[in-house]
């Protein structure tokens, strides 16, 4: 079980899967691999989980009046798949899960800096779902994900205690936001001070300086939503008052706290995200990466900018107009350095051997997808449009298209790229293509119809739609859209089942791979695949990984290798 | 917390026992671990950072609740406290300096006289909230129950797992507390809305428990009379005539706060035991107190944390 003393047993031939064996191997593992692995079995559970929540909400939605859900169940089902799909998973996804994999290799590090820690931060992921459970158990939620007061403090008392809920996901959310802010300790920490000889900050690949600009926000940010979430949890067991109007409290102030961890949160989400674009476009377009200051400078900015935010998801909450203008105006400035990274991936991709692999494509859907979602993002942020926008289906798909379209789309880039590394197994390129079109085509199906129903005014978190609700026009309107967005949504589960079926079947049955498959030239891709327990016997040498001049393809091995004359002289 | 470097018996033959497998050298571990807790102090900062603003929203909207609450809290306690802590992070960097010179004994004494002082803190902290609960000063509704009532906590009707149906007594003057409830509701019903009535409030008033009462200019006369009376022998809150509208919120920040602090000097005492407890098995010496070092940068921002809340609470 000691991960010291372990320099003897590196050369025994065994990778990091084989090391040792046992439940307990893994559970209680100190080795930032293994505990990749398990958080990206986790995280893709509850993505599991989510999806079905959300398919229910798409059924009911497929026609007009309560024919799946009942209006509670609705709004149940809604909160359980935002919660799930926040809390649990997009925050988790890229940096838990494939940071921890990858991020130490990618440096050349033995390991993080504080594996134990990494091991807490892991088992307070499981704690956390563990008190969502609860929640479900006792009695659900209906407050939405962002449990805004009074919904999160009025109880139910006519309805049976249906939220009894509140409280264990309240606490859930707590201590995930703990498992957040140890992860992003021990990334900021890795980066400073484990970086090999060589390794300096601007010969790191783009993908660490996003998961370094996502670290800093989940130190910053997270305990924001700790203190408010713990007030809210002492507010409603024994009514404090903070957030409370009927006891002299301000639920804007909440919303305050709230959007003050939650806006910057989002670029926890989509930050790792753009980190693998930069990785996945560079690598598979066999190309040096177009502006790498610019694309590692612009993750900082976003990360800078995220705090200043907030206050544009308060436009009708009752800000003043002052602050409304100035929180509009800081928004527009979140797109120059998003933009940045969108052409200097445009810029990379131009004139480069582009390789249509699963991993670019999904790269190259992420482009198309989180254009739209980013332009979308400028008519909420308009305060105009934005009063006539808000809360309707617009703000839906606007987020869906950053978070599910490009966050998740990033993350199963990133988890096809690294596949041949993580189980050493070549999956079904074919069926990879198949479903990443599925996927893609489900997507914007599924949620650029919810552009046009926002825009005619379909509000949100509604369960029905139904003539008498919405007039006999508006009826045909947004029955024809929501039938052919419930259509999409299962288009785009298909896609993700078929993933699921083909990345199980390559475990088993998938050809070995290479270490080098794809051609890439970051530190990953040195050590074998699997790697082996401790990374690497002796130090990396570290050059320029965007450099694949010295790269070749070997027929023999079906990867890639690296020319043995060019290796000494360097570049 | 950062990792603690734990030690194992199955070293290499040229590594001290407490380096990590994924080190260089003790310094380059010693850096990461000062790096790892500097941040995770910076995370505590910002986790009373949000109370503190709380704190400020509160007292810049609502100076009159501060100065209300204020009279209410034991300022030669709170003082105790203040020298307790600073004495005790004195003897923590004591402590640190002692491992450093791989002073084994004194180390122990001095980590033993922090532990003393964290406890002695969570004592003095535990009659004061005692005292406050006496006096019938509750965290959240339980603050508005009568002398004698029951507490509201875990009264189905009272607590906020059901929808909120208590009371919110609304009063620049004192309620005659020995007025039976139902002509209470009577003097309520012939009230006509008083300056700076929220009409929220009343919505939330039912079955016939309101307080709301306008003072005649005979009971302001009364009430000035009164605000001269003895401050430092505060009678009960609900019967203060000064008891301004939302008072309960002074009292609730105080709580939290505190609270959270009283949290923090809870896993002080259980970090001082474990360092203590190592200190005894002879972990620690002028090669490796990284521990040591992490666990005094800890104690010291508990300590500094409170240096802010006392006079935040108990002085201005």
């Amino acid at each position: 079980m000691s991960i010291y003393g372990d320099s003897t047993k590196a050369s025994s031939g065994t990778n990091y899967l084989t090391h040792t064996r046992g439940f307990l191997s893994w559970a209680l593992t100190l080795d930032h691999k293994r505990i990749g692995v398990m958080y990206l079995v986790s995280v893709l559970t509850a993505f599991f989980f989510a999806g079905m929540a959300a398919m229910a909400l798409r059924l009911e939605l497929i026609a007009p009046g309560e024919w799946f859900l009942s209006q509670d169940n609705y709004n149940q089902m809604f909160t359980v798949h935002g919660a799930l799909m926040v809390f649990l998973v997009l925050i988790p996804a890229v940096p838990a899960a494939m940071g921890n994999f990858v991020l130490p290799i990618m440096l050349g590090a033995k390991d993080v800096a504080f594996p134990r820690l990494n091991l807490f931060s892991y088992w307070l992921w499981v704690t956390g779902a563990l008190f969502f459970v609860l929640a479900l158990l006792t009695g659900g939620l209906d407050t939405g994900w962002t449990f805004y007061t009074p919904y999160s403090i009025e109880g139910d008392d006519h309805m049976s205690g249906a939220m009894g809920g509140v409280i264990p996901a309240l606490t859930g959310a707590f201590v995930l936001g703990f498992s957040s802010i140890f992860t992003g300790l021990n990334f900021i920490v890795t980066i400073h001070r484990l970086r090999p000889p060589g390794m300096t900050w601007f010969r790191m690949p783009l993908f660490l300086w996003a998961i370094y600009a996502t670290a800093i926000i989940q130190v910053m940010a997270t305990p924001i939503l700790g203190i408010t979430l713990a007030l809210l949890i002492v507010e409603r067991a024994f009514g404090i008052g903070i957030f409370n109007p009927a006891l002299g409290g301000d639920p804007v102030l909440y919303q305050h706290f709230f959007w003050f961890y939650s806006h910057p949160a989002v670029y926890i989400m989509i930050l790792p995200g753009m980190g693998i674009i930069s990785e996945l476009i560079s690598v598979h377009s066999h190309k040096h990466i177009f502006g790498y200051r610019f694309i590692a400078f612009s993750s900082v900015a976003i990360a800078i900018f995220g705090f200043l935010v907030w206050g544009h998801h308060m436009f009708t909450s009752g800000q003043s107009p002052l602050m409304n203008i100035m929180f509009s105006a800081i928004t527009f400035s979140v797109s120059i350095p998003s933009a940045i990274k969108v052409f200097n991936w445009l810029a990379t991709l131009y004139k480069g051997s582009i390789s249509l692999n699963t991993p670019m494509l999904y790269a190259l859907s992420f482009l198309f997808i989180f254009t739209i979602g980013g332009l979308t993002g400028l008519h909420l942020g308009t305060l105009a449009t934005d009063i006539h926008l808000h809360d309707t289906y617009f703000v839906v798909a606007h987020f869906h298209y950053v978070m599910m379209g490009s966050a998740m789309i990033a993350m199963f880039g990133g988890l096809h790229h690294w596949w041949p590394k993580i189980t050493g197994r070549m999956y079904n390129e074919t069926l990879g293509r198949i479903a990443c079109g599925l996927v893609f085509f489900g997507f914007n199906a599924t949620f650029f119809t919810q552009f046009i129903l926002g825009s005619k005014g379909m509000p949100r978190r509604y369960a029905d739609y139904s003539a008498e609700l919405m007039g006999a026009e508006n009826f045909e309107i947004f029955h024809f859209w929501h039938f052919w967005s419930t259509i999409g949504s299962f288009v785009m589960a298909l896609g993700f089942f078929l993933m699921l079926g083909y990345l199980v079947h390559s475990m088993f049955k998938g050809r070995q791979a290479p270490d080098n498959p794809w051609g890439g030239g970051s530190l990953e891709w040195q050590c074998s695949s699997p790697p082996p327990h401790d990374n690497f016997s002796e130090p990396p040498t570290v050059g320029d990984c965007y450099d694949y001049s010295m790269l070749e393809w070997d027929e023999k091995i079906q990867g890639y290798h690296r020319r043995e004359e060019a290796a000494t002289s360097g570049e | 917390m950062p990792e603690a470097q734990t030690h194992d018996k199955e070293h290499d033959h040229d590594r001290p026992w407490f380096l990590g497998h994924h080190w260089e050298n003790p310094q380059q571990q010693f850096e990461a671990g000062k790096l790892g807790m500097w941040l995770f102090l910076a995370t505590e900062v910002l986790l009373f950072g949000g109370l503190f603003v709380g704190y400020s929203v509160w007292r810049g909207n609502h100076p009159e609740l501060f100065q209300f609450g204020s009279k209410y809290l034991n300022t030669a306690m709170g003082a105790t406290n203040t020298v307790v802590l600073i004495c005790s992070s004195l003897t923590m960097a004591w402590a640190v300096t002692a491992a450093q010179q791989n002073k084994q004994k004194l180390l122990k004494i001095m980590l033993t006289l922090t532990l003393a002082g964290a406890v002695t803190f969570l004592v003095i902290k535990y009659f004061e909230y005692t005292h406050k609960f006496n006096e019938g000063i509750y965290p959240g509704i339980s603050f508005y129950q009568q002398p004698g009532e029951k507490s509201h906590y875990w009264d189905k009707s009272m607590v906020a797992f059901a929808r909120p149906t208590w009371t919110i007594p609304v009063a620049n003057v004192a309620p005659d507390l020995t007025m039976p409830m139902s002509e209470m509701s009577t003097v309520a019903a012939a009230a006509t809305g008083p300056a700076g009535f929220n009409a929220a409030a009343l919505e939330t008033v039912e079955g016939g428990e309101a307080l709301i009462h306008t003072p005649t200019p005979e009971e302001a006369t009364h009430a000035i009379a009164l605000e001269h009376a003895d401050v430092d022998q505060p009678m009960h809150h609900l019967q203060d005539p000064l008891r301004p509208r939302d008072a309960h919120m002074f009292f609730n920040i105080y709580f939290m706060m505190t609270g959270l602090h009283g949290i923090h000097v809870l896993l002080g005492i259980f970090l001082m035991g474990w360092l203590l407890y190592r200190a005894n098995k002879g972990h620690f010496s002028d090669k490796y107190f990284t521990p040591i070092d992490l666990g005094g940068l800890y104690w010291h921002v508990v300590d500094l944390i409170w240096i802010f809340l006392f006079p935040l609470f108990y002085l201005i």
